[in-house]
């Protein structure tokens, strides 16, 4: 378990870490989510004691950090941005080396073995790692944080600069030790987020802007309901008419999409309908419907404007009504502290 | 530090520098060794010995010049300074592993004196003290410059900073000679008395004063406990660096 209770963090007077508090239960793969230059990294640094934070405290099993550090960094697989790879050893080499450091006492060549199949880097273990590719590097800087099997993995953004086949490959490889090990991972890209982790925190300036389980967060958001019609007829017209049928909170028309077509973005109230009136509005008006989305904001959207801080023009995308829907959690708690 | 310490050895032969260091180590040696007994048709070693430090001053830094500074530049410090190991154990690790790498280095003056004693009387007890007071010399210096290693991130900057450092240790010696014979030629007496006093108390922090009592093969107490409390100091410094930078 993994307690970050009031962590800050000042880089002399510029603060990067604001009063960050979280708890990481055992076997739970949490993500970390922000724009470049939120705080992950820095935060993922304190966690692993590599930097000293400016006040607050990491408890990694009940141990400070700070004050054991060697015991504490035991339990730690860390995998930073930048893999910690020395350029001029083969793999096999530098993964021996970092046996040697961590002071493994697992059994050699079956753990070195393991990790090698587990990682799929068996090919290249005789290999330099200066003459590897991205995506084998990246893999070598996995296997070196998984030796001595430590019960926390941290992962910093990894699978920054991976083709799509390694990043699936990488995802699918992190799913499974997320049967194994307690999982932190950061990464300013939403959809690996939602594709691995079972929970999620968004950093934002330094501060949590949400914390909650990816379900709840999907759901909490698809609250808001908009829709995007497109229609034929004059624009001021439209506008006004949509604007009269009750229910509808607002509307814009920022999109032509042919002549005198355009898309309308209509926000509605929650828990109402509107897609029979405007029907009825068009029908009446011998207008015509040439397309009608039911938009739900995705978890980017909610990304985009937690990061934003304010709530920005909403993009409406194409609709995915799959999940959320179904789930019988109704507690919806986002929890919005900007 | 074992894990540190074989990496570290067996990275100064991975990459060029260890085969660069002993190749311009054992040539320097070789030509002064040439030039100052084989020449001169005799067996004394004594001029070699005290060139051979000029040398050392040319080739030290060349050790210790990437220990630290290219982890920092290459990120690599991440995965030391995450594992579980402390500070120190790092630090020795390096230190040691550069230590190892010097001392293949003198070793080769047993072989020197060797081949010497086949054609005339070498002095062992000279040969062994200055090969003792070069590796202690040696291992204060590289101390020294491993600090400033560990205060930047680019290796050249490292080498050249721990060449101008030892290069000055170096010149003091000279500057607190030549101006002990200038305090001499002077004819007014107060001046004369504080050169001469300014002269003594540089020479006596002076690292290579406490050599020449081993160049003639007497064993220093006082020498060895300077180097080896330089060695500890600076090696102190820089886990503080380490330490002090987690806290920027």
């Amino acid at each position: 378990m993994i307690e970050v209770k009031d962590l800050t963090k000042y880089y002399g007077s510029k603060l990067a870490v604001n009063h960050i508090n979280f708890t990481v239960n055992d076997g739970e793969i949490l993500g970390f989510l922000g724009p470049n230059g939120a705080g992950k990294s820095t935060t993922m640094n304190i966690m692993t004691g590599y930097i000293s934070s400016s006040t607050g405290q990491v408890l990694i099993n009940g141990v400070d950090i700070l004050e054991n550090p060697i015991a504490a960094k035991r339990n730690i697989g860390y995998l930073p941005e930048i893999p910690p790879l020395y350029q001029d050893m083969t793999v096999k080499a530098y993964l021996n080396f970092v046996y040697d450091l961590k002071k493994c006492k697992l059994s050699r060549k079956s753990h070195l073995e393991e990790i090698f199949k587990l990682c799929k880097i068996t090919d290249v273990q005789d290999r330099i790692l200066k003459r590897l590719s991205k995506g084998y590097r990246q893999r070598v800087g996995l296997a070196q944080a998984l030796i001595g099997n430590p019960p926390i993995l941290i992962l910093d953004e990894p699978t920054v600069g991976l083709d799509p086949k390694q990043i699936i490959e990488i995802r699918t490889l992190i799913k499974k030790l997320g049967k194994r090990h307690t999982v932190i991972l950061s990464s300013h890209i939403l959809s690996e987020i939602q594709a691995v982790c079972d929970r999620i925190i968004i950093i934002n300036k330094g501060t949590i802007v949400a914390d909650d389980t990816i379900e709840d967060l999907s759901k909490a958001i698809s609250k808001s309901n908009r829709l995007t019609v497109r229609l034929d007829g004059n624009r001021e017209e439209v506008l006004f008419e949509l604007g009269k049928i009750s229910g509808v909170v607002s509307v814009t028309a920022d999109m032509q999409r042919e002549d005198s077509l355009y898309d309308y973005e209509i926000e509605q109230k929650a828990n109402t309908d509107v897609r029979k009136d405007i029907n009825a509005m068009v029908q009446r008006k011998g207008w015509n419907i040439y397309q009608m989305q039911v938009g739900e904001m995705t978890l980017e959207d909610a990304f985009l404007k937690m990061t934003a801080g304010e709530v920005s023009p909403v993009i409406v995308h194409n609709t995915k009504t799959d999940d959320s829907s179904n789930t019988s959690s109704d507690e919806t708690s986002e929890k919005t502290t900007d | 530090m074992g894990a540190i310490y074989r990496r570290e050895l067996g990275s100064f032969f991975n990459s060029a520098l260890g085969w660069v260091f002993l190749t311009v180590f054992y040539l320097g040696a070789g030509v002064l060794l040439c030039l100052f007994t084989l020449v001169r048709r005799t067996a004394d070693m004594a001029g070699f010995f005290s060139w051979m430090r000029l040398i050392m001053v040319l080739v030290l830094p060349l050790l210790t010049m990437p220990l630290l500074s290219e982890e920092r530049g290459k990120k690599t410090d991440q995965g030391l300074l995450t594992a579980p190991v402390s500070l120190t154990g790092i630090v020795m690790g390096k230190y040691l592993a550069a230590l190892t790498l010097y001392a293949i280095g003198i070793a080769i003056f047993f072989l020197y004196a060797l081949i010497l004693s086949f054609f005339g009387a070498v002095t062992w007890s000279i040969v062994i003290s200055n090969v003792i007071a070069l590796f202690l010399l040696g291992a204060a210096f590289m101390a020294i410059t491993l600090f400033f290693s560990s205060l930047t991130e680019n290796q050249f900057v490292a080498y050249i900073i721990g060449l101008g450092i030892l290069l000055f240790l170096y010149m003091f010696d000279w500057c607190s000679s030549a101006l002990q014979v200038w305090s001499e030629s002077l004819t007014i007496d107060v001046l004369s008395n504080i050169f001469s006093g300014l002269s003594k108390a540089m020479s006596s922090v002076s690292f290579y004063t406490r050599i020449y009592d081993f160049a003639y093969g007497l064993f220093d107490v006082s020498g060895v406990l300077l180097y080896v409390s330089t060695a500890v100091l600076f090696n102190f410094f820089t886990v503080r660096v380490l330490e002090a930078r987690r806290w920027k």
